[in-house]
């Protein structure tokens, strides 16, 4: 530890720290820009001068070590001219348009211009003007005269995002913050730069000019898209959301958040959004009050459950729905004598149900990323789905930790990886059995039965050594399971493959977890005893409770789900949207609040519990979900839903309370015993790849309409390497016919190198592909 | 050109223009024999660094520090990869010695950066070449191609396990690659932008591993340091400035060129050398050591020796050893005009101070030359300064201010004279006449 | 997008550094590229870029850095004067000024037949020599006084 000294005041700090860290500790200010604490240092912008003792000339705070007895003295008159004169510098070329600047208000040069800024502008030439850029739909820069070179938002991608798409061209005064040639910024964590910007220059292009800072009213909530649960400051201006913040929190989300946390609020205002129940008398949907429409539902349920039997109710929830939802929806259809009921709509292979020991998670602590030697993670698109969960494992990977990938496509993860395997979907146990292998030889033991005939590859042998390196240590090693792990349809054999590997290396296995409430879901017992959620609309049923989800987008086999629910008797939505399909399949449309408008809790990919507030008032006639849900189960007479709170839903499922939920476990209780892995069992054929693209995965940030404009919202393609295209005898550029099962769609063939051989990458989750089956297995392609 | 004039000569000892450049003449004078020496006789590091120390080189490149302190910075037993890398950028106006080092004694610098990395233990090293001296750039790679092939570079070199691999880096035009930590940013294949230090290079340098950064003159001197002693070329020049040097005599001279000199040798000797005064005029103002030291009037000049401390009495820097000779016909404030956008185009950008100061200053002194001056434009020009100074990331910034405020400290009245009266002192005719340019002519 | 040769050129370049550390080969790969298309489109910075592993921004933004290289269509001949001081009280300026008039353009000007561009350059570290100016980045021109520059144009076809 090194002493120093701050404007008299004494503090301690480790070796290595900068004379901003001290004060930081200290609580002492010190003016800055350039500075960020998540950023590498710059020390360009030299706001930051103080003065130190026995240095000649004031010295950068943010870029200066301590030194053991160090004084330093920020408001001395050496550092206080010094940081005069830089603000003078500063607004030479800094137009002075705070008035109608976007910025106003929330700007640090502002701020520090009040305190550290001259009167009138000893200046007197022309100032430079600095050439507006287009770069897309969610960043503006329109004003960059305004930028002050702080470089924050260069470093942000290079560093922080992964991908360097703004730089800083030219030198000299005419140094300009710009992308490559008229490019639009495209990185998933890209909103991050407008919070970065000091000034006015990068400002958000769907917010811009709707309201004024300190017209906001500012309220806490949390992220409903993917399982990581950031939580956001949402700007409130009467009752309309204007903008989405990050609301620092350093365990969750540090202090970022994911382009779709940002500006998914879009789509609360979006004019599809449901405002009132709506019923189908005479095949005509009719808007109705809402007792009407509960009492039609709740006639029409008890009917099918007389006439048929409970057991004929299949409910549906989306895994973004709230852990109280979730709750009182399977309360609710477990009333009705029916166990089919599920939240994993992209699921395939639920034959884990009823073997796993606890709650499925994350494996560890978000916080505790950082500290890994490794990690392996199995069949994600990482970066798409989970932002911030890849920024985590991208910083670990600059400190040198190794991360390995193991996927079905080798797209850009912009994480310096140490190992990359890239299989087809059917080769993914193959490949992951393979690690196991390795690791197993690698450490002389058994190799566990089953692997007889497995070869491993030089990645898998890679992946392997560095899961076994430094092995015994606890906390070091993990292997995450992603999306495309538990959507596969040997989704458990990877998992119990994953154990394995766990067991031989010590490692820890995780899911990450698709949505905001992958974990809350199993918290809330939303699981099938009956049909789970491929299988009931594998085999129709009469009737289906929908919740906050649109099966014909959402769904495993979306062409299935439609013939389901269009033969059924009856289709009660739950939503806070009409979709196309849904006026076409649903009886009962019940307008249902999105996150913003009701409290609730999410319990995020680590087991924590995060419950919010609505911010802002219902929409028209929409509800709380969980009032839906409790009032129904009233109308119905079923008894346990007298509830005056979603706080007492949620203590009803979390009596004991706590940060992070209990019960949370990975294991299976059996083992790898009946699985024997060949290669060549692959399937012949093409093999199709679906992704959920990030802007298409929920109902929100599907309506959402900047993040549609974005390049991660492009339609859907056939996305084929050149070798497949040719060997199917399609060009690339061409329009294609793609068919699956009794489904067929017409998609633009790209060429795309990161698709593994005989392969097609088909998105999901858009309905240009909805007629389309099952996200994995056997797909023709064929000149349109 | 080639070097002109010499007193006591070592760097340019049997040079003749450009026929004596190659690897067989460097032998022929005696070249590789010191690291032939070190290698056989499996000299300690140490010693090699202490006869450095004693030969109180001081660095050739501008700041003068003593080469032998900085090579005993390296931590040479720190595991892992290390560099040399020998500094030819050569863009500060009035220097141009290393250019003609290269092109007439290149083995000289590439057995100096041999010694040293064989001093310093690294196995790798580079050269950064200024970027409009193609030519140059191709024949420090001819003589690089020959010294491989000699054994003198490479794996093993002749035979003594120590290996020592050396490449050319060509800049493309930019002035601030000169400052060390921006040129490895720029070897690095980045913008040449200097890195805020600490750390420094010695711990911190290139692709993050500890780097040693000379001038061409510094290591070109190391392989006499290393043959004649370190005793022997602290006594060529004169206490605490030890060895000849290399000065670029630039501007109103007769015979403008480079001259290797002992340090301590009097101006007027080098004045001399150089042919004397253009058409007999008067010196109104030298600048000794390239464009970012203070100018010196005339007169104080005349009274100077050339060496790091005779020079700093006089108030400027023996800086690279570029005298930029000014006679009677120079407009002060042209001069400083052209300097001042010079520094301005030249700032990397970075900095605000730099950045935003050098285009403040540029455009003042171009107000003042254009005839638009203001009455308070000189205590702007001041308190500008004032305000670069001692607050950028490199020196740069200093670098710009110095020239404004030596230029307004010694010719004040030219200065406020061209803000009175809107033009300049000195009649164009005779600024003009001054550059002999159409003299063929006219 | 380039000529073997060129590629060759740029490879033997990257052999001159540490195998991870292909992006300094940057400055060299630009200028070959430079030279044998003979200016740096927007499409050749990113072909260098893609070839090396770099961001293209990160190749635009060495291109736009160093002064060199021309991010705009040249003549078939770029003349850099350079103007710096001690050039300038040989003559620098006084030589710019001649080609100014010669040619009928100015600094930043190509002629109407695309044969040459003129620039004002910054110090070419060959001052004894003043005045200079460079063709091309490549060959550089000393000692130029008025028939000297008119030899030059003369040769510039
Ligand atoms: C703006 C600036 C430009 C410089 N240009 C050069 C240069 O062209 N050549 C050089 O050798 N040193 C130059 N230097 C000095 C170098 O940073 C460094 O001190 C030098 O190369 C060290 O070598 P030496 O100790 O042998 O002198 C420059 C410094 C600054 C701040
Ligand atoms: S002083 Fe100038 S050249 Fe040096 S880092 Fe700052 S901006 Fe760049
Ligand atoms: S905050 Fe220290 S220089 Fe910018």
């Amino acid at each position: 530890m090194l002493e120093i000294e701050i404007d008299g005041k004494q503090a301690q700090v480790p070796a290595g720290s900068t004379i901003m860290d001290a004060a930081q500790l200290l609580g002492a200010y010190i003016p800055h820009f350039c500075y960020h604490k998540k950023l590498s240092i710059a020390a360009n912008c030299r706001m930051c001068l103080v003065q130190v003792e026995k240095a000649p000339k004031p010295l950068p705070a943010c870029a200066t070590p301590v030194t053991n007895g160090m004084k330093v003295f920020t408001h001395s008159e050496l550092a206080i001219k010094a940081q005069k004169g830089v603000m003078e510098f500063l607004l030479i070329n800094h137009p002075l348009d705070c008035p109608i600047c976007d910025q106003g208000g929330e700007c640090q040069l502002q701020d520090l211009a009040v305190g550290y800024g001259g009167g009138a502008s000893r200046y007197q030439e022309a100032k430079r003007v600095v050439f507006h850029k287009e770069v897309g739909p969610l960043i503006s820069m329109q004003e960059m005269s305004r930028c002050i070179h702080c470089t924050r938002c260069v470093r942000f991608g290079q560093e922080i995002a992964g991908i360097m798409e703004l730089g800083m061209a030219n030198r000299n005064m005419h140094s300009e913050i710009q992308t490559f040639v008229g490019r639009s910024v495209d990185s998933e964590l890209s909103g991050n730069m407008i919070d970065l910007c000091p000034v006015g220059a990068l400002t958000s292009k769907p917010f811009r000019y709707s309201a004024r800072s300190w017209e906001l009213a500012r309220r806490r909530s949390i992220s409903p898209h993917d399982s990581l649960g950031a939580n956001l400051t949402v700007q409130v201006k009467g009752n309309k959301v204007m903008r989405v913040l990050p609301r620092e929190n350093e365990d969750v989300n540090e202090c970022w958040i994911s382009d779709k946390d940002r500006f998914s609020y879009e789509a609360l205002n979006s004019p599809e959004r449901l405002s009132k129940p709506v019923i189908r008398v005479d095949g005509a949907l009719r808007e109705v009050e809402w007792n009407v429409a509960l009492d039609y539902v709740s006639h029409a349920l008890k009917d099918i459950a007389q006439n048929h039997g409970g057991e004929a109710i299949a409910a549906l929830a989306s895994p973004h729905s709230t852990l109280e939802e979730l709750h009182l929806l399977q309360k609710l259809t477990r009333a009705l004598g029916s166990g089919s009921v599920d939240f994993r709509p992209h699921r395939r292979d639920f034959s884990a149900d009823g073997k796993r020991a606890g709650t499925p998670w994350l494996g560890m602590k978000l916080s505790e990323i950082k500290d890994l030697d490794a990690a392996l993670v199995v069949g994600s698109f990482l970066r798409k789905d989970h932002p911030l969960f890849a920024q985590r494992l991208r910083q670990l990977a600059r400190k040198g930790g190794k991360v390995s990938l193991l996927s079905v496509t080798a797209d850009d993860s912009s994480i310096n990886v140490h190992a990359r395997l890239t299989v087809s979907p059917a080769e993914l146990v193959l490949a992951l059995g393979g690690v196991v292998k390795a690791a197993a030889r690698q450490k002389g033991v058994a190799v566990p039965s089953g692997l007889e005939l497995v070869e491993p590859c030089a990645s898998g042998k890679a992946i392997a050594e560095s899961l076994l390196q430094g092995e015994g240590e606890k906390g070091k090693r993990a292997i995450f399971m992603g999306n495309v792990a538990e959507q596969h349809p040997q989704a458990t054999q990877l998992h119990a493959l994953a154990l394995e590997l766990a067991k031989l290396t010590g490692a820890s296995v995780g899911f990450v977890g698709e949505a905001a409430n992958s974990v809350g879901g199993y918290v809330a017992k939303a699981l099938p005893t009956a049909l789970d959620g491929y299988e009931m609309f594998a085999q129709p049923c009469k009737a289906y409770l929908l919740l906050g989800i649109d099966p014909e987008i959402d769904c495993h086999n979306p062409q299935q789900a439609v013939a389901a629910l269009k033969q059924s008797a009856l289709v009660v939505s739950l939503s806070s949207f009409k979709s196309g399909a849904a006026l076409d399949y649903a009886d009962v449309l019940l307008p249902i609040a999105p996150f913003a408008e009701t409290s609730g809790t999410f319990v995020n990919a680590e087991g924590r519990v995060q419950s919010f507030n609505g911010v802002v008032r219902p929409l028209g006639d929409s509800r709380p979900g969980w009032k839906v849900l409790r009032v129904l189960g009233n109308v119905l007479a079923l008894p346990g839903f007298d509830y005056d709170s979603s706080e007492q839903v949620r203590d009803e499922i979390l009596p004991e309370g706590g940060v992070f939920v209990a019960g949370l476990d990975n294991g299976l209780d059996s083992g790898l015993s009946d699985l024997t892995l060949a290669p060549g069992a692959a399937a012949s054929g093409l093999q199709r790849i679906a992704d959920v693209p990030i802007h298409f995965a929920d109902p929100l940030v599907r309506r959402a309409p900047a993040l549609q404009q974005t390049r991660d919202a492009a339609l859907p393609a056939a996305r084929m390497s050149a070798a497949t295209l040719a060997q199917q005898g399609v060009a690339a550029g061409s329009q294609v016919r793609v068919k699956q099962a009794q489904g067929e769609a017409l998609l633009l063939a790209v060429a795309d190198e990161t698709v593994p051989a005989g392969c097609v990458r088909v998105a999901a989750a858009h309905a240009s592909t909805a007629a389309l089956g099952d996200m994995f297995g056997a797909i023709s392609v064929e000149r349109a | 050109m080639a070097i002109l004039g010499a007193i006591n000569p070592m760097l340019s000892l049997g040079l003749d223009g450009d026929n004596a450049w190659r690897l067989a003449d460097y032998v022929k004078r005696g070249g590789y024999s010191a690291l032939k020496r070190i290698l056989a006789e499996k000299m300690p590091q140490e010693q090699v660094i202490n006869e450095v120390k004693k030969s109180v080189l001081r660095g050739r490149g501008g700041a003068g520090f003593p080469t032998g302190l900085k090579w005993s910075f390296m931590p040479r037993s720190f595991p892992g990869e290390k560099y040399v890398v020998c500094n030819s950028d050569e863009g500060e106006p009035g220097t141009f010695k290393d250019r003609d080092i290269l092109r007439y004694n290149p083995h000289s610098v590439i057995e100096g950066m041999a010694i040293a990395a064989y001093a310093m233990s690294a196995t790798r090293g580079y050269n950064y070449i200024h970027g409009e001296v193609w030519e140059i750039y191709t024949r420090f790679e001819e003589a690089l191609d020959e010294a491989r092939a000699a054994g003198l570079l490479g794996e093993n070199i002749l035979g003594s396990g120590f290996n020592f691999d050396l490449f050319a880096h060509h800049g493309y035009g930019a002035y601030i690659c000169g400052e060390e930590t921006a040129l490895l940013e720029s070897i690095e294949g980045k913008k040449g932008q200097p890195r805020f230090k600490p750390p420094f290079p010695a711990s911190f340098g290139l692709y993050g591993k500890p780097t040693t950064i000379n001038n061409t003159e510094t290591f070109g001197s190391i392989p006499f340091i290393m043959s004649l002693g370190g005793e022997h070329f602290l006594e060529a020049g004169k206490e605490n400035n030890g060895g000849t040097k290399l000065f670029s005599v630039s501007g109103h001279v007769n015979k403008p060129g480079n001259y290797e000199i002992p340090l301590g040798t009097p101006f007027s000797t080098l004045l001399e050398m150089a042919g004397g005064m253009r058409g007999g005029r008067k010196l109104k103002g030298c600048i000794p050591g390239g464009s970012s030291s203070p100018v010196v009037p005339g007169e104080i000049m005349m009274g100077c020796t050339m060496d790091y401390d005779s020079i700093a009495k006089a108030g400027s820097m023996l800086g690279s050893g570029a005298v930029i000779i000014m006679d009677e016909s120079t407009c002060m404030v042209k001069a400083l005009e052209r300097l001042s956008f010079f520094y301005y185009e030249e700032s990397c950008g970075q900095c605000t101070p730099c950045r935003e100061g050098t285009n403040w200053l540029y455009k003042v002194v171009h107000r003042i030359e254009n005839g638009q001056g203001r009455p308070d434009d000189l205590d702007l020009l001041a308190s500008v300064t004032a305000n670069i100074m001692g607050r950028t990331i490199c020196a740069l910034g200093d670098a710009a201010s110095m020239p404004v405020q030596s230029f307004i400290k010694h010719y004040r009245d030219e200065f406020a004279y061209h803000i009175e009266h809107k033009k300049c002192l000195v009649p164009l005719e005779v600024q003009r006449a001054g550059s002999g340019f159409f003299k063929a002519t006219v | 997008m380039l000529t073997p040769d060129s590629l060759k050129r740029i490879d033997r370049e990257i052999a001159k550094y540490p195998a991870d550390q292909k992006q300094s080969a940057v400055m060299a790969a630009l200028a070959i590229a430079q030279e044998e298309l003979g200016w740096l489109s927007s499409e050749a910075i990113e072909f260098i870029a893609g070839y090396l592993g770099m961001p293209p921004i990160a190749a635009y933004e060495v291109a736009s850095f160093y002064n060199m290289y021309d991010l705009k269509p040249v003549g078939k001949y770029k003349l850099t004067v350079c103007t710096n001081l001690p050039c300038m009280l040989t003559g620098g300026v006084d030589a710019g000024e001649y080609l100014k008039k010669k040619l009928g353009i100015g600094y930043n000007e190509t002629t109407t037949d695309g044969r040459i561009t003129l620039k004002e350059g910054e110090c070419m570290g060959a001052c004894g020599d003043a005045p200079v100016m460079i063709v091309n980045n490549r060959r550089m021109c000393s000692w130029m006084n008025p028939e000297q520059i008119d030899k030059l144009l003369a040769e510039l076809e």
